[in-house]
């Protein structure tokens, strides 16, 4: 146990498609579990992470929460990954940068159709929306990245057995996709 | 309106080619080129509609939407900035009541920056309509401010306020003696047109815009064309109509010598270009002559009927049989046009884009046809060799720049000007005659050149060390450094044509990068960072533009690398937009003030 | 004796008035671009042709191929420096792949496959742009643009139409048409006209046909551009 490699991983702006695809590793996560051993992640349900080696985020950053998560994994994580096209570049969520926050926030909780009771909500266990959904690496340093939406369970194959044996990790060019 | 294009586009011949003439007059009637004026132009000129509005979104003094009937504009050089206009710009915001940028809600005034306007030697500057406004301080900001409010117009302005001084301090070989009108080419004449090219070559006069191509083998390959081009036809090249084209767009931040060199020796800068056309054979010739240099435009017109009654413009040039003449063209805001190629697309009424080279000019250049561009200096140097022989010229100077340079000098000195000197004359010489003391460095060539600590003071003006196209500022110890490299790389992202990737987002991300380190949001990789920016775009940019857009931040951090890393942060990484600033308009809708409503902006911060 | 130049040591024919790219194409070498077609003139603006000739930074596509020049193509700087200039193109637009109809077939995303640009370097610029979905066979969306003017070329060159343009300066550069109105529906566009064809990104799209393809069962799927450039360029070369 003591030798296994500790790898992190959260969701942040992301619908954890990018989660899913990690499970379709399917019977080679048997394979993984061998060399690693998960700490803070949606399958293991820890809340915080420490002293990890790998850190895989999901999705980009959108508000305050997302922030403060980021940040505990640079912090806790030697080698911080970002996974997926929210992570890399916003993604999906980022299209709601073209719209000014006041609108959006308006839309949903103001004037928009359907809307009852129209109030902001406001507590001080919220978190609060950034203006612009930002990709990771504008937030925190990343060392690698992992691209498409989601990036499929041979892009983290690779990736994870070419870091446990010690290589540089490449993606040949089947394994690229931004889509 | 309908009638007023109509009789425009008839007095320009409905040449496509004269269109930035024709939008100019359009944006000094109606203060904005309106819709129905663009769909009407195109019909007339029988050119897309998109070509038009491509030129109006182009250049910086063109506007699809309302102006103010006032259109002022303050001069964003490093010089101006250095004699205070930011407060100035502040000031005359709140005394004429409108935000920089905007048209006033009466719509008699708008109020914006501009890029340098050629006048750092008696700014602060600005321009309103397209004329010059020089030595502006709060009580002619007043005086200016209550003109406006009472909508007196510009002609019963005080003169005073538009008053442009020569500041000719220093004068050499060239601005001694300027020639007498016609003795230039009563010389060539003389002595026989391929003998006075043998001259030009003998004195070997380099082209005086920064970039030195050798004067005479340009007017040679014009004419001969050129074997090493791959796109010259050199039999089919001594056939064709030639062009000459006077470069006055000086648009390198502290430069200003054309504009003394127009308003004081035109006549010989003119006679400059008709010796050359003379020698190569053309027949026409143009003066692109700076927008900003709107108050030369009558007197240079003057000057060319001057010599057309002379009979050294027209047909049949002092009785020798040849034709050649001489037309201004003005141009609207745009720093790339300084760039031949550019200029030649601007002159043909397009977007100021550099082209791909070859073909050059001398084999493409106007229409498609040989033609030559040289700076108003260099004409005006050829004039004078011209008359005086090679070996005048050739004698002075150092082994590969022959002559003179005549020198933009602005900034901390005592006595900004006009100075001729020789070249090889040592930058401390320079500053000696100018009246500069407690100097920290020096800006040779403006913001594409370079600039020079106070410990290569003895480094010489000359094309085989610092080559110049003529602006020289001067920065004492007051200054930061890092201000002035702001300065000119915000400049670059302003002027970036946006032809090629490297340089239309390359200079945008250099400003952001160098933007987030001055603000201090650098961290440990930002400097590395911006290096290797600024050598992706130095190397793989289309033009002169994108390829020196660099060179501020590359010659100032080669000199002063403590500067930049005094910057940063001793932490990994930090984001390079406000954090906190981002949640602003999340506290407001949720009416939040409580510290989980905050956030610091890097991890240190937090704990 | 034909007249040839060197690209990478490999010796190469070339007929006089040919640029390298031509020369290139025809011998087999693929030089990475987005802005050159065959069937238009060069334009030479994106800069991912970029090679050096006997030492020098040129437009493969505009610079013509002369008697024994030194070409270098496939060097790790020029690599490196064009998967910069790739990611600038990817931060000055929005470019979200997963919700684009050309994902597979975009050229843009291919180049970027093919120099394993797994990140876009740079802050993005999220800059506002619209889309215009007035015409009823097409669409432009402006969020993709790269402003290669191949649709530009396209319309004046082949359809006689002059539909596009660029306009603006440096980071505002953008594409406009034709039309008192601004619009697509007013120009005298057509569906079947090259320049609704001929957009290496998902800027200009025929509408109602994004999905006849699966994604995953599309150009870039399975061949890299590389292969897929040269048997088309070639081809238009003949």
């Amino acid at each position: 146990m003591a030798n296994k490699i500790r790898v992190a991983t959260t969701s942040l702006a992301g619908c954890f498609g990018c989660h899913m695809s990690f499970l379709d590793l399917d019977e080679r996560l048997l394979q993984l579990a061998e060399l690693v051993e998960f700490d803070r992640s949606p399958i293991t349900d820890i809340e915080h992470c420490t002293n990890c080696d790998i850190g895989l985020i999901e999705g980009g950053v959108c508000n305050s929460e997302n922030v403060h998560t980021l940040r505990e994994f640079r912090k806790n994580c030697k080698i911080l990954v970002a996974v997926g096209a929210c992570a890399i570049n916003g993604g999906l969520p980022a299209m709601r940068n073209f719209i000014p926050l006041e609108e959006c926030l308006s839309e949903a909780y103001l004037d928009g159709i359907g809307v009852e009771n129209p109030q902001i909500p406001s507590d001080i266990e919220l978190p609060l929306l950034l203006d612009k959904v930002r990709p990771i690496h504008e937030v925190v340093k990343i060392d690698y990245y992992l691209p498409g939406c989601p990036p499929s369970a041979d892009v983290f194959w690779k990736f994870l057995t070419d870091l446990l044996e010690g290589r540089e990790p490449e993606l040949d060019y089947g394994l690229v996709h931004y889509d | 309106m309908q009638v007023f294009i109509e009789n425009l586009a008839a007095s320009h011949n409905y040449q496509p080619t004269r269109l930035l003439l024709i939008l100019r007059a359009i944006q000094a009637r109606y203060h904005y080129i309106p819709q129905p004026a663009i769909m009407q132009l195109a019909g007339l000129l029988d050119i897309p509609s998109t070509q038009i509005i491509g030129v109006i979104e182009f250049y910086s003094f063109f506007h699809l939407v309302p102006r103010g009937q006032y259109e002022v504009l303050i001069s964003d050089s490093i010089t101006d900035a250095m004699l205070g206009k930011h407060k100035l710009m502040d000031y005359l915001s709140e005394k004429l009541q409108l935000t920089v940028g905007a048209v006033r809600n009466d719509g008699v005034v708008s109020l914006d920056n501009t890029s340098c306007t050629g006048l750092c030697d008696q700014g602060p500057a600005g321009l309103v309509n397209g004329y010059p406004l020089t030595r502006l301080d709060r009580s002619r900001l007043d005086q200016i401010a209550d003109l406006i409010n009472q909508q007196k117009p510009l002609d019963e302005w005080p003169r005073e306020l538009f008053r442009v001084d020569d500041n000719l301090i220093k004068s050499g070989m060239l601005l001694d003696r300027p020639i007498a009108r016609g003795a230039a080419l009563d010389a060539t004449f003389k002595r026989g047109l391929q003998e006075t090219l043998a001259e030009i070559n003998q004195s070997g006069l380099r082209g005086r815009g920064g970039a030195g191509y050798t004067t005479g083998w340009k007017w040679h390959l014009c004419y001969e064309g050129s074997e090493q081009d791959a796109f010259c036809d050199v039999a089919a090249q001594q056939q064709q109509q030639r062009y000459v084209i006077c470069n006055a767009d000086e648009g390198e931040p502290g430069t200003f010598k054309d504009r003394v060199l127009l308003n004081s020796y035109a006549d010989q800068v003119f006679e400059g270009m008709t010796v050359c056309a003379v020698i190569i054979g053309a027949t026409q010739g143009f003066m692109y002559l700076r927008g900003e240099y709107l108050f030369l435009y009558d007197k240079l017109l003057a000057i060319l009927d001057q010599r057309r009654a002379a009979g050294l413009l027209g047909n049949n040039i002092l009785g020798k049989g040849l034709s050649f003449d001489i037309e201004i063209c003005l141009g609207a805001g745009a720093y790339i046009c300084g760039e031949e190629s550019a200029l030649i697309e601007s002159l043909e009424g397009k977007m100021g884009i550099p082209r791909n080279r070859p073909p050059y000019p001398v084999t493409q250049g106007y229409l498609g046809k040989p033609t030559v561009v040289n700076n108003v200096e260099t004409f005006l140097a050829a004039a004078a060799i011209a008359e005086q022989g090679g070996d005048w010229f050739a004698n002075i100077g150092t082994d590969k720049s022959k002559g003179t340079k005549i020198l933009s000098i602005c900034g901390d000195c005592q006595h900004p000007g006009i100075y001729e000197y020789p070249f090889g004359t040592t930058v401390q010489t320079v500053l000696d005659d100018c009246g500069a003391d407690d100097v920290l460095g020096v800006q040779i060539g403006g913001p594409s050149g370079t600039f020079i600590s106070n410990q290569e003071f003895n480094r010489k003006l000359a094309f085989e060390d610092l080559a110049t196209g003529g602006s020289f500022i001067i920065f004492n110890n007051s200054r930061n450094v890092l201000d002035v490299v702001n300065n000119f790389t915000h400049f670059f992202a302003h002027e970036s044509c946006g032809f090629c990737t490297p340089c239309r987002v390359g200079t945008s991300l250099l400003k952001k990068q160098l933007d987030k380190i001055i603000e201090g949001h650098g961290s440990a990789g930002d400097v590395v960072a911006l290096e290797e920016l600024c050598r992706l775009v130095k190397n793989n940019s289309h033009c002169g533009l994108g390829q020196t857009a660099a060179n501020p931040i590359i010659t100032t951090l080669e000199r002063y690398p403590e500067l930049y890393q005094a910057q940063l942060k001793k932490i990994s990484y930090e984001p390079g937009f406000d954090l906190d600033g981002a949640l602003e308009t999340a506290r407001r809708m949720a009416g939040r003030n409580d510290p989980a409503a905050h956030l610091a902006q890097t991890e240190a911060e937090h704990e | 004796m034909s007249k040839t130049i060197t690209i990478d040591g490999k010796t190469i024919p070339f007929e006089d008035g040919q640029t390298i790219m031509q020369a290139a194409t025809a011998a087999d070498v693929y030089i990475p671009h987005l802005c050159h077609h065959p069937d238009y003139t060069p334009h030479g603006s994106c800069k991912l042709c970029t090679v050096k000739v006997n030492g020098r930074n040129c437009s493969a596509c505009t610079f013509p191929a002369a008697e024994g020049q030194d070409v270098l193509n496939n060097i790790k700087e020029l690599t490196d420096d064009r998967q910069k200039i790739t990611q600038m193109l990817f931060v000055e637009g929005n470019h979200f792949c997963p919700s684009c109809e050309k994902t597979g077939n975009c050229q843009l995303q291919a180049v970027a496959y093919h120099l394993n640009m797994l990140d876009d370097h740079f802050p993005l610029f999220y800059p506002h742009r619209n889309v215009d979905a007035s015409h009823p066979d097409l669409m432009i969306d402006h969020n993709r643009c790269i402003f290669c003017t191949l649709c530009v070329r396209a319309s004046r060159e082949h359809d006689d139409k002059d539909v596009f343009a660029l306009s603006g300066r440096g980071i505002n550069k953008h594409l406009i048409v034709n039309s008192i109105s601004g619009l697509l529906k007013d120009t005298d566009m057509d569906m079947h006209d090259h320049a609704a064809h001929i957009c290496p990104t998902g800027a200009i799209l025929i509408k109602r046909t994004g999905y006849q393809v699966p994604i995953g069962e599309r150009i870039y799927d399975h061949q890299e551009i590389d292969a897929v450039s040269l048997a088309t360029e070639q081809q238009h070369g003949e």
